[in-house]
């Protein structure tokens, strides 16, 4: 192969920003195409399917909203948990190892939306609490449902990361009379961190394209509002295309760059 | 020993000057760096030619060049009448010609030995099963690998994986074999093996390029040396004068390193 | 069915009081037997079409012309990045509209059934993780393997498929069965568009019979012992196609 050719191939092989561009254009021509064929069709309706959808835009963005504080509140939750959960499966006691990897393993395995189900309908909408009644929204518990999962690929994603230091490192350590604790602490973790980010952010896209799934169970984010606007707007069956096509492009702007700077960040840290 | 490649190797009289390679002011450069600064010589039919030189002065480069994985961007190159310059070159024809055998020996880990030798005349020649393993496992036995048919290259030492890789190179029958520092990724005590397959091939009468830097080697088995730097040839001639008398304090400082 | 099962769970229904009843009753079982085999087929069908579509697109960025490179690169990255309970819906109800329905005597029906529409969408979905994947057990065959090939004369075609993809397939496998068990668990999305596979079926069991833990944890088990299945096939096909002194 000349050199001209491996550079060729080295650059159609990184998706770039002319192709994000393109993608881009696609999308909106696609979008305008379809609203065409969608106006002629209603013609003399009550307002064509983009006028309907630019109406309910806000309504739908301020929904998306709720996508974003739950992705976030979800990813503390799941990186608070998991952190010390992939921790507790490196631990020499099995009292500790064994039934964190039986956790670990468990919400891996599970779907997304069993475990969302399972966290709807077994954790009581309200409660007392200190002696003092409290409801829990079905946002908050949607979001701790969405933490699971996650928490348990990060606890993984640890586990991988304190295995991958070489032993050198353990023994170093100890020859310098550190504790076990000391080691991991000190020594350890902090050079678990930077392999772990790109990982860590991978699920962050994940987790926040699963956000969606709430609206099975009637949270208004971006679909819940999105199809209640539907409703409202006559549900007419030319809204699906525009509306659907419209939630698809409202992710897809938010999480491709994350995307990108993961892949970014995985190629700078590979080298380290 | 292989009647056949015997036959091809040894040179006819009359044909006994004829260049099988002919290497003219070859120039190369990638990027801004120019890595070969006009290079020429001549190779004749059942030569055996050493390149040394040191790390970076464009040795490998040069040989990659005589069977086309790597183009010239000036000069001319003909092998047995093909010149690689040639915009409707013929790069089968060219690579039927001309084997190599590479520094880290590239064999197919996912086949066996044997499916390894029988691969390439299987589908670029369309010869027989019959025909092809019966010559597979001749070669398999020329290179002392006997018993390995069936053995992945994983399994092997590297000495034994580059032995199946230059019987893999002479399944297609070549007239000129290219060595591209083979013995430089092996344990020391599996050189010797290598060497001795090569020195064997090269009393057969096939035409042999070799870069390397065994220079024990070179001095026991070349009929001609060739010592480059800086992308030039500084030297040659035939090893007793390099080794014994060399002119240029270039060549001189090298081999009082290596030597 | 067996009557010591169904014996031992109605006794723990009337005992304890847990109502396991699609193993009693045997109007919920068959639903229950029901929903396992949609979901089986189905996982089957998605991860088939992801790997189809993963091969079809890996070989095509590594051998195709550019602007289908392109397209491909595209593909994967909409797919990768908007959520796939959204394609889902999208495809159902967005593309689901504008097929034609079928008459069928009397009532019509959707050409293309939400099962159907379920594998398409999820296919593609799963297809776009399998492209990338694939490509990368392409890069990871080393270049002098390629350069080999061409030394020996092997045409692009023949190195393809003698060195190239073998190689390419077994470097790809531990990411590839990830991808498949993950594919595997999201098919419980299918719900959204009301395919009776399980996620569904034990939701209605537990709407008619009011026994959501005990369903609850039915699913859990059915999807770690499909995972656990597929872990097992993946490592079956992993030691069938190992070569000795290669990897690890």
């Amino acid at each position: 192969m000349t050199q001209a050719e491996t550079m060729r191939e080295a650059r159609s092989t990184s998706f770039n920003l002319r192709q994000a561009v393109w993608i881009a254009v696609i999308a909106v021509s696609l979008f305008l195409v379809i609203n065409v064929v969608n106006n002629q069709n209603h013609a003399g309706s009550d307002g064509s399917a983009t006028a309907v959808l630019l109406r309910w835009m806000p309504y739908i963005l301020e929904g998306f909203g709720l996508n974003l504080v739950m992705s976030c509140l979800a990813m503390v939750l799941a990186t608070l948990f998991g952190v010390p959960l992939g921790i507790a499966q490196q631990s020499q006691s099995a009292f500790v190892r064994l039934p964190a990897q039986a956790v670990t393993h468990l919400f891996r395995n599970a779907p997304w939306l069993v475990v969302l189900f399972s966290v709807m309908y077994l954790i009581p909408a309200n409660g007392n609490f200190l002696g003092q009644h409290v409801e829990i929204p079905d946002w908050i518990k949607a979001t701790f449902a969405f933490s699971l999962p996650v928490m348990g690929n990060i606890s993984e994603i640890v586990r991988g990361a304190i295995r991958s230091i070489p032993t050198g490192q353990w023994e170093s350590a100890s020859g310098l009379a550190l504790s076990r604790r000391q080691t991991m602490i000190h020594i350890i973790l902090p050079q678990c961190v930077k392999r772990s980010i790109p990982s860590w952010m991978n699920w962050y896209a994940l987790l926040t394209l699963s956000t969606p799934m709430a609206a099975i169970l009637g949270v208004r984010e971006a679909v819940g509002s999105a199809q209640a606007a539907m409703e409202a707007g006559g549900g007419r069956p030319d809204f699906l295309i525009p509306f659907y096509l419209f939630l698809l492009c409202l992710f897809f702007l938010y999480i491709y760059p994350i995307a990108r700077l993961t892949k970014k960040l995985e190629r700078k840290y590979a080298v380290v | 020993m292989l009647s056949s490649e015997q036959d091809r190797a040894i040179p006819l009289n009359g044909q006994q000057h004829e260049p099988i390679v002919s290497i003219r002011d070859v120039r190369k450069r990638y990027g801004s760096l120019e890595v070969l600064k006009g290079v020429s010589f001549d190779i004749r039919r059942g030569e055996v030619v050493c390149i040394i030189g040191p790390s970076g002065s464009g040795k490998s480069t040069l040989i990659r060049c005589i069977n086309g994985l790597s183009d010239i961007q000036h000069g001319s190159i003909i092998v047995d009448g093909i010149e690689v310059r040639d915009p409707r070159l013929d790069v089968i024809a060219l690579r039927r010609k001309v084997g190599i055998v590479f520094q880290q020996y590239n064999l197919f880990p996912h086949k066996t030995v044997l499916q390894n030798v029988m691969l390439a005349p299987r589908l670029v020649l369309k010869e027989s099963k019959d025909v092809v393993e019966q010559r597979a496992r001749q070669l398999i036995s020329k290179v002392k690998l006997d018993g390995k048919e069936n053995v992945y290259p994983g399994e092997l030492s590297g000495g034994q994986q580059q032995r199946v890789a230059i019987a893999r190179s002479l399944a297609m029958r070549p007239d000129i074999m290219l060595f591209d520092e083979v013995t430089a990724a092996l344990d020391p005590e599996t050189v010797k093996e290598v060497l001795a397959t090569i020195k064997e091939l090269a009393q057969d009468g096939m035409t042999c390029i070799l870069v390397t830097h065994e220079m024990g080697f070179a001095r026991e088995v070349a009929d001609h040396i060739y010592f480059t730097d800086g992308g030039v040839i500084v030297e040659d001639g035939p090893p007793s004068e390099i080794f014994g008398n060399a002119r240029d304090p270039r060549t001189r400082r090298f081999l009082s390193q290596v030597l | 069915m067996e009557n010591a099962i169904s014996d031992f769970f109605k006794e723990l229904d009337e005992k304890v009081g847990l109502n396991f009843n699609i193993f009693y009753d045997q109007y919920e079982f068959s639903r229950f037997l029901n929903g396992a085999a949609n979901s089986l087929e189905l996982m089957f069908w998605v991860i088939s079409v992801s790997i189809g579509l993963g091969i079809i697109g890996a070989s095509a960025q590594s051998i195709g012309p550019r602007w289908l490179k392109n397209i491909i690169g595209a593909y994967v990255q909409i797919f990768r990045n908007t959520p796939p309970m959204v394609q889902l819906l999208f495809f159902y109800f967005g593309l689901g509209n504008l097929t034609p329905q079928v008459d069928m005597g009397g009532y019509t029906e959707p050409l293309i059934s939400s099962f159907t529409w379920a594998v398409i969408a999820l296919g593609i979905f799963g297809g776009a993780y399998n492209v990338e994947i694939f490509r990368s057990g392409i890069d990871a065959v080393p270049k002098q393997t390629r350069e080999a090939c061409e030394s020996l004369c092997l045409s692009k075609m023949q190195t393809n498929v003698h060195v190239i993809l073998p190689l390419a397939l077994r470097i790809s496998l531990p990411a590839l069965a990830a991808n498949v068990v993950s594919l595997a668990k999201t098919t419980s999305l299918a719900y959204v568009i009301s395919v009776p596979e399980m996620t569904y079926v034990l939701n209605q069991v537990w709407s008619d019979s009011m026994n959501v833990p005990e369903m609850i944890l039915v699913l859990f088990l059915f999807y770690v012992v499909v995972v656990a299945a597929i872990g097992a096939i993946f490592t079956f096909i992993e030691k069938r196609t190992s070569i000795p002194g290669f990897g690890q």
